[in-house]
């Protein structure tokens, strides 16, 4: 099981979906994703993405102004 | 992906903010794993254009168009407070500093992410626009095609 970092501090949406999207697809069953983000929105986005996608959110930490999301791929 | 829909978006409008708003949209679906269908008509279609100028031979009517209507992503005025250009110039400034992607940026990741791009032949007749004007990668159809795809997406918009 492989896990991918993605630093996608500073980005406005949609990049950190985009990139989420993208490592997601290099990323195999099973792999986890962690991902950090500065736009406030990614809280609420990350969920959706999660629901819509069929990957499951496993945590979401907003820790002064970061968003730290861990995403297990399914 | 599980739950794969589609959305279909008409991008009518050839203003900076509107195309924007138009190609967040199409990058997020796509994000999403949505299939995703842009077609470009009327205005909309300066969006698409070269930011160079290409030598096409053409009527005065079509000339005139083209001299009048922007060339490109970059050349976009706003829909509202414009003034002249300078509303734009202000607004990328603030989108820069705020590091929000350019539209040319959007354009560049929704063809990397699949987003298939379609412009209207008719419009680009009316308008005087040929293909060797128009960015690479799309494709031209009508009416019967945006409506095919139409049908079969849950989500169709008109920007």
């Amino acid at each position: 099981m492989a896990e991918i970092i993605i630093n996608a501090r500073g980005l406005q949406c949609p990049g950190p979906i985009v990139q989420l999207f993208n490592q997601s697809k290099q990323a195999g069953s099973g792999d986890v994703i962690k991902i950090e983000v500065t736009d406030h929105g990614f809280t609420k986005d990350v969920q959706a993405w999660c629901k819509k996608t069929g990957n499951e959110l496993v945590e979401l930490l907003d820790q002064g102004g970061v968003i730290y999301a861990t995403i297990r791929k399914c | 992906m599980a739950n794969t829909t589609k959305k279909t978006i008409i991008m009518f409008s050839g203003e900076l903010d509107k195309a924007m708003a138009g190609f967040i949209i199409a990058n997020g679906a796509a994000a999403m794993g949505d299939d995703v269908t842009m077609f470009f008509t009327f205005w909309g279609l300066n969006v698409l254009r070269k930011s160079e100028k290409i030598p096409v031979k053409k009527g005065l009517m079509e000339a005139m168009f083209g001299w009048m209507m922007p060339r490109g992503a970059t050349k976009l005025g706003l829909s509202k407070m414009n003034f002249g250009g300078m509303g734009a110039v202000m607004m990328k400034k603030i989108m820069k500093d705020k590091n929000v992607n350019t539209l040319p940026e959007l354009v560049a990741s929704a063809q990397a992410m699949g987003v298939k791009m379609v412009a209207c032949t008719m419009s680009m007749d009316v308008m005087g626009l040929s293909k060797e004007e128009l960015i690479d990668n799309l494709e031209y159809a009508g009416v019967a095609s945006y409506l095919g795809e139409a049908d079969e997406a849950g989500v169709n918009l008109f920007i």
